[in-house]
C-alpha cells in the first residue's frame, strides 16, 4: 500500500480518535433496505453495477433498522406511513443520519395537498437533500459524499465542525 | 347485445326500478332508484340472456349544489355478451345505498374506498372502515368542500414566515 511505501518502515501511525472514528464511520455507512416510490428505483440503480455505491462502503442494505447507519428516504411520505418512517428512524442506533432523496421527500414535491407529508423534515431530521425527480444516481451519490464529509467533520462529542472558510467540500 | 334491449328486458323485470337512461356515444347509463339497486344488479347478474357477470369498477362522485349530492356509479361487464353498462344511484348527505357485497366480493374493498374518500354509507357491509386514509383521519376528502390542503409554496420572499410555523421534526 501507499503509505508505507512513501513512509518507510513507520510501525506505528499517530492520529486522532475522532479522524478515525469518523473514517470507520464514512468508510461504512450502511443504510436501511427502505424505500417508498419511484425514487427507490434510482436509489437501486445506484446501488447496482452502472453507479456501484459499494465503492463508497454502501453496498449492504440492512432490512433491520438496528443494523443500519443511514435511511435514505426515497419517495414521497404519506400521512399514514409517517408514524412508520418515524419509528424505523427511532429503532435505528445511534448515530443515524438521514438522506431525503428527491423532491417528495424533501418538501413534498408536487404534490401540495392533504394525504402527503410535506417534507419528510417534518417527522424526522434531515441531513442532506437530493433534489431532482427522481434524482439521477449522480446526484444521490453526490448527496451521500456531502453527507460523508459532514460526518468527516463530527467532533467525538457529537457536533458538527463549522465549514471553515478555505476548506472545500467535495467537488 | 344492443342498449335497446337491456333496457327492454330491464323494464320488463323490474318496472319500478328504473328513474331515467341516457346513452353517450353509444354507453348506456342506467339511473337506478336507491332501494331497487340489488334486485337491479341481482337480475343484470342472473339474467342468462343478459349476464352481466363482473363488477368492472364502483366509486362515488361529488355533484357539490346538486340533488342528490353523490351518486355511486357501478360498470358492469358481461364477457357473453361484450358489452358494458353503468348504473347510477343518486344519495344525499347521509343516505345509504345498499351494499353489493352479496352479490360481488369485490363491492366490498370498493365500497369501503367510496365511503373512506366520499363518506357514503353502504347499508348492510360488513365492515365499513376506512381502507386508505388512516383510521384516525377526519372527514372524507375527495369531497368537494373539502380544501385541498398541503401547505403554501415557499419562495425567496415568504419563506421564512412559511418555515417560522413550519412543524420541523427535532431529534
Amino acid at each position: 500500500m501507499g503509505l508505507e511505501e512513501k513512509a518507510g518502515d513507520m510501525g506505528i501511525v499517530t492520529t486522532s480518535l475522532e479522524t478515525v472514528v469518523n473514517w470507520g464511520r464514512t468508510n461504512a455507512m450502511w443504510p436501511l433496505l427502505f424505500g417508498l416510490a419511484c425514487c427507490a428505483i434510482e436509489m437501486m440503480g445506484s446501488q447496482a453495477a452502472n453507479y456501484d455505491l459499494s465503492r463508497f462502503g454502501m453496498e449492504i442494505n440492512r432490512a433491520s433498522p438496528r443494523q443500519a447507519d443511514l435511511i435514505i428516504v426515497a419517495g414521497r411520505v404519506s400521512r399514514k406511513m409517517a408514524p412508520v418512517v418515524r419509528r424505523l428512524y427511532d429503532q435505528m442506533s445511534d448515530p443515524k443520519w438521514v438522506i431525503a432523496m428527491g423532491d417528495c421527500a424533501s418538501c413534498a414535491g408536487v404534490f401540495n395537498n392533504y394525504a402527503i407529508v410535506q417534507g419528510v423534515d417534518e417527522i424526522i431530521p434531515v441531513d442532506v437533500y437530493v433534489a431532482g425527480c427522481p434524482p439521477r444516481p449522480e446526484a444521490l451519490i453526490d448527496g451521500i459524499i456531502q453527507l460523508h464529509e459532514k460526518v468527516k467533520r463530527m467532533r467525538i462529542t457529537g457536533e458538527v465542525r463549522p465549514l471553515e472558510k478555505k476548506e472545500k467540500v467535495f467537488a | 347485445m344492443d342498449n335497446a334491449t337491456v333496457i327492454e328486458r330491464l323494464r320488463a323485470a323490474l318496472p319500478e326500478a328504473i328513474e331515467k337512461t341516457a346513452e353517450y356515444r353509444g354507453d348506456l347509463s342506467i339511473y337506478v332508484a336507491r332501494d331497487a339497486i340489488v334486485d337491479v344488479a341481482r337480475f343484470l347478474r342472473d339474467d342468462p340472456a343478459l349476464s352481466y357477470k363482473f363488477l368492472d369498477s364502483l366509486c362515488g362522485v361529488d355533484y357539490l349544489g346538486r340533488s342528490p349530492r353523490f351518486e355511486v356509479v357501478y360498470h358492469l361487464l358481461s364477457f357473453n355478451n361484450r358489452h358494458r353498462i353503468c348504473l347510477k344511484v343518486g344519495a344525499n348527505e347521509g343516505q345509504g345505498v345498499p351494499t353489493l357485497t352479496n352479490l360481488w366480493a369485490t363491492a366490498n374493498w370498493q365500497e369501503r374506498e367510496t365511503y373512506d374518500l366520499l363518506g357514503i354509507p353502504f347499508t348492510g357491509h360488513p365492515g365499513l372502515q376506512r381502507i386508505l386514509m388512516p383510521d384516525d383521519w377526519e372527514g372524507h376528502p375527495l369531497r368537494k368542500d373539502v380544501p385541498l390542503g398541503g401547505e403554501e409554496v415557499a419562495f425567496t420572499f415568504n419563506q421564512d414566515q412559511i418555515y417560522a410555523h413550519k412543524p420541523f421534526a427535532k431529534e
